[in-house]
């Protein structure tokens, strides 16, 4: 009798957990709100763009989505969660719901829009791939590179435009596929590849950080297009609006002239879209689903995309990247935002 | 009768364990059921696309360490054909060396020799309790601390040692190299009889003959007397030192070699104590008795020792066989080109078919471990004891 009564309960188990699986899907704002932080896919280490600093803190411009994403949703820049992902998990671990939001230098393409269920929010770094060599070898242009060992991270669009672009010219080369950033700065300057190859972004941070800078060069060559944006699962327009116009706010606010330091101020602004974006005018925040002042958050805790840039990668760190594309579109770049009404 | 049939489930052993077991398949069978339903269901929910059209669509990328010819135009089918021939490359290297090492360092633990038998004691218990993974990295961070490419070590003529592999001629087959082949095979055929004759002599005559030794004279001396009368015809291909890397020969890469050292030392500390606990297992008046009998020492280890400890050690070696194969996999960690890491990985990450891409990855390990199983239960029944006992 007791065999038939384990049974029963084994039977009933299962019938609990079958519905447990179906019924966790709920609208992705309540889930992030009723855990109280907010798990943000991020790099596994590249310096600019999602790191931790000596501190353990996390940084970076992709970082700083997440923390504006947080700052909207709880107020609270510092509700976030980081999960380290390498270019091969990051989409499974989106897709499983392990993380919220993917921050993690990635590109938007078509097929990952659409066939791997993700949707692409917006673009937070204008990219494009670049070759990066040591200066002593002497070489000029991409196109000198022909029977090159070239280390490459798996799982990247960066893999295939390699793949395309030296098929295309007639070249051959020999792919040393390594995992992370870190392990093909290893491979790199053990001299196992002659080139390293990814966003020409990921170069300069690499370079940055190496022994002697100055004996690597980065080729002029931008092989590609590579919009880096955040990504969110595919199916919940609510939550993809949140994140989508978290870095909109940032860049409106560079537009508008809103910084950290000048947001309070700002508050009494008479310009109609300063009002709008600062909760002051109120309404803008419920359409989202969020409180009426998640954009000053944003801007008071996180700052502007100017602000973000030059303090991640620009000009004042110790990537010195210039804006280039990544300028406003009334500064020469293509940075453009939607209107905030 | 109905009360009957109640009666019968509840007090009848055989109907009630029947009844168990129908239900215990039924509840196991609708379990699988809900999760493959409940797995299509979020999948489709979450918009992601499912099946297994990928296979037939360009990979997209490249893979250097291969066995057939790829590019990046070729298809994810492919890709996972490269992989699985680079698996199955790493497995029987693997398979070989360790079973060689393993073996050798089985006999030296056993033997008297104080300073060979500890540092064999040593390298055994160092190598199969720290993880193969921590080795295999080992291995690679020594390799890629060989000499750059420029600044390459010469072994030899036109072999070159190099943190981007070693590099060596090539041989390149030019006419009349058939009938090289042929009087190889000649000679293979030509020794199997050769043996069976002097085994022969030997049971009528008394007489023993080198059979060894002759036999591998026949089967060098025979082809290379062939390939000079053909006029030596096999070239050789040179790597040269061409721009960036060398031109022309054969490599073996780096990440080959990182993988081969670290699954066959680890495994070969396993297997080698399995080698001494077959040998320990054979009783000590078997040697005694061949020592009686006036046999030399390498005679009894090859006659007596041996072919009984095989019944002990061929069981745990098919598992460390397997173990050497699954292993393999590890092979991701240092960019070994094998079947986790192209097809299971970058295939996986570029089309986003885990589930699908997964299935096939396992299916083949199953595959590739059965068959290793039945082959090694083949060779254990024929060193089994044969006989009427």
């Amino acid at each position: 009798m007791t065999k038939i009564k384990s049974l029963l309960i084994a039977l009933l188990l299962s019938l609990g957990v079958s519905t447990a699986i179906a019924g966790s899907h709920g609208s992705t704002l309540d889930v992030v709100k009723e855990r109280g932080k907010l798990m943000c896919g991020s790099n596994t280490g590249l310096a600019g763009f999602g790191n931790p600093n000596d501190a353990g803190v996390w940084e970076g411009i992709d970082v700083d989505v997440c923390r504006a994403v947080a700052a909207a949703v709880f107020g609270d820049a510092s509700k976030v969660e980081y999960v380290p992902t390498t270019s091969k998990v990051r989409f499974t671990v989106l897709q499983s719901g392990e993380i919220d939001v993917l921050s993690r230098n990635t590109t938007w393409t078509v097929s990952r829009d659409s066939d791997l269920g993700l949707d692409f929010v917006g673009v937070n770094y204008y990219d494009g791939q670049g070759f990066m060599v040591k200066s002593s070898l002497g070489v000029s242009s991409a196109l000198d590179l022909d029977g090159a060992s070239v280390c490459i991270q798996v799982g990247t669009t960066t893999e295939m435009n390699l793949a395309d672009y030296f098929t295309f010219h007639g070249m051959s080369y020999e792919s040393v596929p390594v995992e992370t950033n870190s392990e093909a700065d290893a491979a790199y300057l053990a001299g196992r590849c002659d080139v390293y190859t990814t966003d020409a972004s990921g170069l300069w941070a690499s370079r940055a950080g190496y022994p002697n800078p100055s004996e690597h060069v980065v080729l002029p060559e931008i092989i590609s297009k590579e919009p880096l944006g955040p990504a969110v699962r595919h199916g919940d327009s609510q939550w993809a609006d949140i994140v989508g116009w978290s870095l909109n706010a940032m860049i409106i606010g560079e537009e508008l002239g809103i910084t950290s330091a000048n947001v309070d101020d700002m508050k009494g602004s008479a310009n109609p879209e300063v009002k709008r974006l600062l909760g002051v005018d109120a309404g803008y925040g419920a359409m989202l689903g969020l409180s009426d002042d998640w954009a000053y958050n944003v801007l008071k805790q996180v700052g502007n995309y100017a602000e973000s840039f030059e303090r991640n990668v620009g000009m004042g760190s110790n990537i010195g990247i210039a804006r280039g594309l990544n300028a406003l579109y009334k500064d020469g770049g293509i940075l453009y935002a939607p209107p905030f009404r | 009768m109905k009360n009957n049939f109640i009666r019968k489930i509840i007090f009848d052993e055989r109907s009630r364990s029947l009844l168990i077991q129908t239900l215990t398949i039924g509840i196991f069978a609708f379990i699988i059921y809900i999760l493959v339903q409940q797995t299509a269901y979020n999948l489709d929910k979450r918009g992601i696309s499912s099946g297994f059209d990928f296979l037939n669509m360009s990979a997209g990328y490249d893979i250097s360490i291969r066995l057939i010819s790829f590019t990046s135009e070729d298809t994810h089918l492919r890709a996972y054909f490269v992989g699985l021939l680079n698996t199955l490359l790493i497995a029987i290297c693997g398979c070989f060396l360790a079973t060689i090492l393993g073996f050798l360092v089985g006999i030296i633990r056993l033997s008297s020799n104080w300073l060979f038998k500890n540092i064999a004691y040593v390298y055994v218990e160092f190598t199969r309790n720290v993880p193969v993974l921590l080795q295999i990295i080992l291995y690679y961070s020594i390799l890629l601390h060989l000499p750059q490419i420029k600044q390459a070590i010469v072994l030899l003529d036109n072999f070159y040692l190099t943190n981007r592999g070693f590099f060596m001629p090539s041989p390149v087959p030019k006419e009349g190299f058939g009938i090289v082949i042929a009087s190889l095979i000649f000679a293979i055929i030509a020794s199997y009889f050769l043996k069976k004759y002097l085994k022969k002599r030997q049971e009528t005559t008394g007489r023993q003959y080198p059979i060894f030794l002759m036999n591998s004279t026949l089967i060098i001396f025979i082809p290379v007397f062939f390939y000079y009368i053909t006029g030596m015809p096999i070239e050789f291909d040179n790597p040269v030192l061409k721009g960036f890397n060398f031109k022309g020969g054969m490599v073996v890469r780096p990440e080959f070699l990182g993988m081969l050292f670290g699954l066959s030392i680890y495994t070969a500390a396993f297997i080698s104590e399995t080698v001494r606990s077959g040998i320990i297992s054979v009783s000590k008046g078997q040697r005694e008795a061949s020592k009686a009998l006036g046999l030399k020492n390498n005679l009894v280890m090859r006659l007596v020792i041996i072919p009984q400890a095989l019944r002990v050690i061929i069981p745990p070696l098919t598992s460390q066989y397997l173990n050497l194969t699954k292993n393999s996999s590890l092979g991701i960690a240092i960019g070994y080109a094998d079947l986790v890491h192209g097809f299971g990985g970058i295939s996986l990450n570029q089309t986003g078919r885990a589930i699908e891409i997964m299935m096939i990855v396992m299916l083949t390990y199953l595959s590739i471990s059965l068959i290793i199983s039945i082959f090694m239960n083949i060779y254990n029944k024929s060193v089994q004891f044969k006989g009427n006992a």
